[in-house]
C-alpha cells in the first residue's frame, strides 16, 4: 500500500533524470559559464595586466564612488526600513495600506523610469532645476543624484524584510519591558533589535548588493563623467565601450566577487533566522 | 496600592469594548476580573496598566489621577497571556531586566542584581532553570518565570492576564492555589483575569463580574453565588436550573416549597437547593428520576417534572453520594422535591449585545 502510493508520485526515471538534466544544463550554460568567463577574461592577459586595469584612477574613483554611495544610503535604508516597519507592524492609523503598498513601488518601477523621475525634478530644466541652480548646489550629473537614486531603488529591502517579521512577533514583549520601567530608547535597542537583527542583516545584504550593483538609475543621473560619477556598473560599461576587455572583466569580476559573498552571507543568515524564529 | 476605576469608557471603531466601569480595588485584594470571551477583561486590565488609553474616564493608583501617566510611572507588574518572556535571554536575564534598566543612580550592583534574581527564582521554585532559554522551559514553568519577572521591580499593583489559561488543568489546579499562597506572602494588591468561574472563586478574595463591556456584579466569591445581581451572574457563576415562568406552570413550584413573588420572568435554582423524597403518591411537585450521574463526591439527578399541558420541564438536582444511597432510588421512579431557595429575575438572561 505504501509503495505504491509512493510509485504513484514517482515519475518514470527518464523524466526525473531529463529534467535534472536540464536544469543543470541552464545553470550551467546561462549562470556558471558566464561567471566563469568573465574570469577568464579578467585574467586573460595575466596578472599583472588585472592589478592594473582594477588600479587605474578611473577604476579605483568607480570604486570609491561605489563604496561611498553605498555607505551613505545603507544607513539611510535601514533608518527608513525599520521606521516604516515599526509604523505598519506596531500602529494603526489610516493610509496604512497606502504606505505598504508605496513601499514596494521602487520593485515594480524600472530603474530607468526611476532615475528619469530625479531629472525631471533636479535637472537643469527640472522643477527644482533654477533654484538648485541659483544656490549652486549641483544634484544630477553629481554624487548627490546618485546617491538619491540608489536610495530610491533600495529603500524596499530592509522595510519588507521586517514588516512580517515584526508583525509575526507581536509587540507583547515590547510592552512588557515597558511595563518593567524600560524608556523606548532601552527598548529598542534591548528588546527589539536582537529580535529582528537576523532580518534585519539580511535585508542590509540585500541592500547592499543592489546599492552597489544597480545600473540602470544610476546610469540617468551620473552623467558618465569617468573619474567623477562612475560607479562600478557604469566604470564597466564605460570601458567596455572602449574595446579594454580586460579592464572592463576585472571590474566585472569585482561586482562578481560581491555577489558571490553576499550568496554566502544571505545563505548564512537564513539559516540563523530559521534557528532563531520562535518555537511554537 | 489602591486601584480606583471612574466611568472608564473604550471603542474601538463602532465597538463598545467597555462601557462606562466603575470599580474599586482595595489595597492587598486578590481580585479576579471574570467574563466569558470578549467581554473586555484583557482591554480594562491593559488601560490600568497604562497600555491602552481610555476613550474617557479615570484610572486612579493609591488616589493619585494616572489615567495619562505611562506604564513606567505606574508601579505595575504586567503578566502576559502568552508570558511574553523575552526570548533571545535566558531566564536569568529576563529577571534581571527590570533592574538593570533603572536610572544609574538607582540601579543596583551586580551582586544585588544576582541576589534579587535567585531569590526570586526560590520564590517560584525554579532556581534550577537560571541560565534556561525561554523556548527551553514548559508552560508552567514559563508562566512562572514570567511571574518573577514582573515581581523584580517590586510592583505595588500586579496585573496577570489570564495566568493560567495556556496550561492543563492539573497544573492550573497547583499553580492557583501557588498563586493564592504568595498573594498571601506579599500582599501586593493583585488583578487576574479568567474567564473559568471556579478558578475565580477559589483564588480571588474579590471576583468582578463581566459582561459585554459592563461590570455586572463586583463582591466577595460567596457573595456573587449567594446573591447574584441579575440572571447573567446567577448563570456564569455555578450550575443552575433555568425555569422559565408561565403563570400556569409555577403551581408546582409553590408546592415544592417556594415562594414566588408575582412578578418575574424567570427563576434560577442552584442543583445543591434541591431535595428529593421518594415519592408515595402522585403530589403537584412530583417528579420522575430520569438518570443520574456520578460526579465523584456529588451525584447529579436528571428528573423530569411533566407539566399540566403534557410537556415536561427538566430540572436537575445534586446531593452528595451517601444521600443518593440512603434514598435508593432507580431510574424511573417517583419523587417528590423540596426547593430550599432559588433566585429570580426580571429580565432574561443576561444582556443583549449592543
Ligand atoms: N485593538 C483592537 N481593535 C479592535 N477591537 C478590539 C481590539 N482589542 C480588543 N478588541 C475587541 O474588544 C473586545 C474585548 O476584547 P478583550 O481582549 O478585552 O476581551 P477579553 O475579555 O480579554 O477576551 P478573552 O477572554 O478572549 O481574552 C473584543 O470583542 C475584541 O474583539
Ligand atoms: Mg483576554
Amino acid at each position: 500500500m505504501h509503495n505504491s502510493s509512493k510509485a504513484a508520485l514517482q515519475d518514470p526515471t527518464w523524466v526525473r533524470y531529463g529534467l535534472m538534466t536540464l536544469a543543470l544544463l541552464v545553470i550551467g550554460l546561462f549562470l556558471c559559464l558566464p561567471l566563469a568567463s568573465i574570469f577568464f577574461q579578467a585574467f586573460a592577459k595575466g596578472w599583472q595586466a588585472y592589478a592594473e586595469q582594477i588600479s587605474t584612477p578611473d577604476a579605483v574613483s568607480a570604486i570609491c564612488l561605489t563604496l561611498l554611495v553605498s555607505a551613505i544610503s545603507l544607513p539611510l535604508s535601514v533608518v527608513f526600513g525599520v521606521s516604516a516597519a515599526w509604523a505598519i507592524a506596531r500602529f494603526d492609523f489610516p493610509g496604512k495600506g497606502l504606505l505598504t503598498t508605496l513601499i514596494d513601488l521602487p520593485f515594480s518601477v524600472s530603474p530607468v523610469t526611476a532615475g528619469l523621475l530625479f531629472v525631471l525634478l533636479f535637472g537643469a530644466h527640472g522643477w527644482f532645476g533654477e533654484w538648485l541652480q541659483a544656490h549652486d548646489i549641483k544634484i544630477i550629473f553629481a554624487v548627490p543624484g546618485i546617491v538619491f537614486a540608489t536610495l530610491f531603488i533600495t529603500c524596499p529591502f530592509v522595510a519588507r524584510e521586517l514588516i512580517p517579521l515584526m508583525q509575526e512577533m507581536g509587540s507583547e514583549e515590547e510592552e512588557a519591558a515597558l511595563s518593567m520601567g524600560a524608556g523606548p530608547w532601552t527598548m529598542f535597542w534591548r528588546v527589539t533589535l536582537p529580535n529582528i537583527k537576523w532580518g534585519l542583516l539580511y535585508g542590509v545584504v540585500l541592500c547592499n548588493a543592489r546599492a552597489m550593483g544597480e545600473f540602470g538609475a544610476v546610469s540617468v543621473v551620473s552623467g558618465h563623467i569617468a573619474g567623477l560619477t562612475n560607479t562600478l556598473p557604469l566604470h564597466v560599461e564605460a570601458t567596455y565601450n572602449e574595446y579594454n576587455a580586460v579592464g572592463a572583466f576585472a571590474a566585472a569580476s569585482l561586482l562578481t566577487v560581491l555577489a558571490v559573498v553576499t550568496l554566502v552571507v544571505k545563505s548564512y543568515l537564513e539559516w540563523q533566522q530559521q534557528l532563531n524564529r520562535p518555537h511554537n | 496600592m489602591s486601584i480606583i476605576l471612574k466611568n472608564i469608557s473604550k471603542r474601538f471603531g463602532n465597538f463598545s469594548a467597555l462601557d462606562n466601569i466603575n470599580l474599586e480595588i482595595p489595597e492587598g485584594e486578590l481580585v479576579a476580573l471574570l467574563g466569558p470571551s470578549g467581554c473586555g477583561k484583557t482591554t480594562l486590565l491593559r488601560i490600568i496598566a497604562g497600555l491602552e488609553r481610555p476613550d474617557s474616564g479615570h484610572v486612579l493608583l493609591k488616589g493619585e489621577d494616572k489615567t495619562y501617566h505611562d506604564i513606567r510611572d505606574r508601579g505595575i507588574g504586567f503578566v502576559f497571556q502568552h508570558y511574553a518572556l523575552f526570548r533571545h535571554m535566558t531566564v536569568f536575564e529576563n529577571i534581571a531586566f527590570g533592574m538593570r534598566v533603572k536610572p544609574r543612580k538607582l540601579r543596583p550592583t551586580e551582586t544585588q542584581i544576582r541576589d534579587k534574581v535567585h531569590a526570586l527564582l526560590a520564590l517560584v521554585q525554579l532556581d534550577w532553570l537560571y541560565d534556561r532559554y525561554p523556548d527551553q522551559l514548559s508552560g508552567g514553568q514559563r508562566q512562572r518565570i514570567a511571574l518573577a519577572r514582573a515581581l523584580a521591580v517590586e510592583p505595588s499593583v500586579l496585573l496577570l492576564d489570564e495566568p493560567f489559561g495556556a496550561l492543563d488543568a492539573s497544573v492550573r489546579k497547583d499553580l492557583r492555589q501557588w498563586l493564592r499562597h504568595l498573594h498571601h506572602n506579599l500582599n501586593v494588591t493583585s488583578i487576574f483575569v479568567t474567564h473559568d468561574q471556579e478558578e475565580a472563586m477559589e483564588v480571588a478574595s474579590q471576583v468582578v463580574v463581566f459582561n459585554h463591556g459592563h461590570l455586572e456584579q463586583q463582591g466577595t466569591p460567596s457573595d456573587i453565588y449567594d446573591h447574584p445581581a441579575n440572571a447573567f451572574v446567577s448563570r456564569f457563576i455555578g450550575d443552575t436550573n433555568i425555569i422559565a415562568l408561565e403563570s400556569h406552570h409555577t403551581d408546582w413550584l409553590r408546592s415544592s416549597g417556594l415562594d414566588i413573588p408575582p412578578q418575574p420572568d424567570c427563576l434560577h435554582v442552584r442543583p445543591h437547593d434541591i431535595d428529593l423524597s421518594k415519592a408515595t403518591s402522585d403530589g403537584a411537585a412530583t417528579a420522575i428520576l430520569k438518570d443520574w450521574q456520578h460526579l465523584g463526591a456529588l451525584i447529579r439527578v436528571e428528573l423530569a417534572k411533566p407539566l399540566p399541558d403534557g410537556a415536561e420541564e427538566i430540572v436537575y438536582a445534586e446531593m452528595p453520594n451517601d444521600r443518593f444511597k440512603q434514598l435508593a432510588l432507580a431510574i424511573g421512579d417517583k419523587v417528590d422535591l423540596t426547593i430550599r431557595q432559588a433566585h429570580w429575575f426580571h429580565e432574561e438572561i443576561g444582556r443583549a449585545p449592543h
